[in-house]
């Protein structure tokens, strides 16, 4: 069962615009909204937040929010929620942190890997939300990594969004810890930042079980030039 | 006097009427150094309580103040909502479903509150947030339940004299979390909202008492 995401901003729009914007890249995945208040102002209600939780799938729930008080109003939801074990908070900016997040469910990625997607998108701007024996400069305390591949972009356009987003979204729902060019490979804006362009070869690095699975995976999207001309 | 379901009830009555009363002066507190919300907000919060009391009249002191946090933590919109929701959610439970507040429970209650704003907006006491009123109201208020024949009006107008000063003592401060906090220095000289609303609430408490 696809994880499902819930988002809490202070403006409704704020949340049907990034819902809107994930479900372009993670159609089946379920994001639902909690924007505004009960009486459409700017701020954050429990009401409306605890309304979306009950409405997410059985498969678990990964919350994004924007400003301060839509944290703390999430972190209430979770004090009332009936099965708060089964919904984590995540710490992301909530447009990227979304995206990617929607990317990694698409992908069918637990509520842990999910969270983990949409924290990635921080960058060093949020070590904390790092995930513990993050490669980093392409080096897993100095292992040597379990696999290794170099492939070529063939595509037009390169490395852009739509990419980036199904090496992250595949690379979430794995066992390993993967880097693309010293990158992490499951944070959608971290490969985006490497500016490939065509003929520009990746070089993809994993550790973990899934290491040979998640190379062979992303050199695959890579030489069908992940579907695009 | 006993603390019971009728005093809860009063109690949340008359902070209703002091968040309508003072509503402008919360509002210009606010406009000086955060968003200027929250008067408008902790009034539109409070008649909603008032309406959600009146369609289900609560059985206990502690569904009164459940009642009451749910419809803060839904209606009030800004940081004030979870916050006040969290303290009046961690106090109901701290309750449980007793008819009747002993002081000594009430000191408890109170202390729980303050634990819950603690947790839930992660200031500490000199930040300039409402747990600078908060939190010489529990220490009062134990201080008084502790004394041997201590009536729970005693406790009551300890804890609103404790959050009172409290609060006048914001004036100085400069804000360490919330809106406030992106003035930095120029955040002192103006008393914070949030504690003013405190000591407003606790007073009332006293009121219902009377």
């Amino acid at each position: 069962m696809t994880v499902s995401i819930v988002v809490v901003s202070h403006s409704g729009k704020i949340a049907d615009g990034a819902a809107e914007l994930a479900a372009q890249m993670a159609p089946d995945v379920m994001v639902l909204t909690a924007g505004g208040t009960t009486d459409g102002r700017i701020g954050t209600s429990l009401e409306k937040v605890l309304a979306a939780l009950d409405k997410a799938g059985s498969g678990g729930t990964v919350i994004l929010t924007d400003l301060g008080s839509a944290v703390m109003t999430a972190e209430s939801a979770l004090e009332f929620a009936e099965n708060p074990e089964t919904m984590v908070l995540a710490d992301a900016p909530l447009v990227e942190g979304l995206v990617a997040a929607a990317v990694a469910a698409q992908g069918g990625a637990d509520i842990h890997e999910v969270r983990r997607a949409a924290e990635a998108v921080g960058g060093p701007a949020h070590p904390v939300g790092s995930p513990a024996g993050w490669p980093g400069d392409g080096s897993v305390t100095g292992r040597e990594p379990d696999f290794a591949g170099d492939f070529e972009l063939v595509n037009q356009a390169g490395m852009h969004a739509r990419p980036a987003a199904k090496i992250a979204g595949a690379i979430s729902g794995m066992d390993a810890e993967v880097t693309v060019n010293g990158v992490d490979g499951a944070s959608m804006t971290g490969l985006m930042t490497l500016g490939a362009g065509k003929g520009s070869v990746l070089h993809v690095q994993a550790w973990g079980a899934d290491a040979e699975r998640a190379v062979n995976y992303v050199g695959g999207l890579v030489q069908e030039g992940f579907g695009e001309p | 006097m006993v603390l019971d379901v009728n005093w809860a009830v009063k109690w949340l009555t008359l902070s209703a009427q002091a968040m309508a009363e003072h509503r402008v002066e919360l509002i210009e507190l606010d406009r000086a150094i955060g968003d200027s919300d929250h008067g408008e907000n902790m009034d539109r919060g409070f008649q909603a309580v008032l309406d959600k009391l009146a369609e289900a009249p609560p059985q206990t002191p502690g569904a009164a103040l459940k009642l009451t946090a749910m419809t803060l933590m839904s209606k009030v919109g800004g940081a004030a909502g979870p916050l006040y929701g969290t303290a009046f959610l961690r106090a109901a439970t701290s309750l449980g479903d007793s008819a009747e507040i002993e002081p000594e429970a009430w000191a408890t209650a109170l202390a729980a509150a303050r634990d819950g704003i603690v947790a839930r907006g992660k200031a500490e006491s000199g930040d300039k947030t409402m747990v600078d009123a908060w939190t010489p109201a529990v220490e009062a208020a134990r201080k008084a339940a502790a004394a041997g024949d201590a009536d729970v009006l005693t406790v009551l107008v300890a804890a609103a004299e404790a959050a009172e000063a409290g609060a006048v003592a914001t004036d100085p401060m400069v804000a360490r979390k919330g809106r406030a906090s992106y003035l930095g220095e120029r955040s002192a000289g103006h008393r914070d909202p949030g504690a003013a609303s405190s000591a407003l609430i606790l007073r009332a408490a006293v009121g219902a008492a009377a």
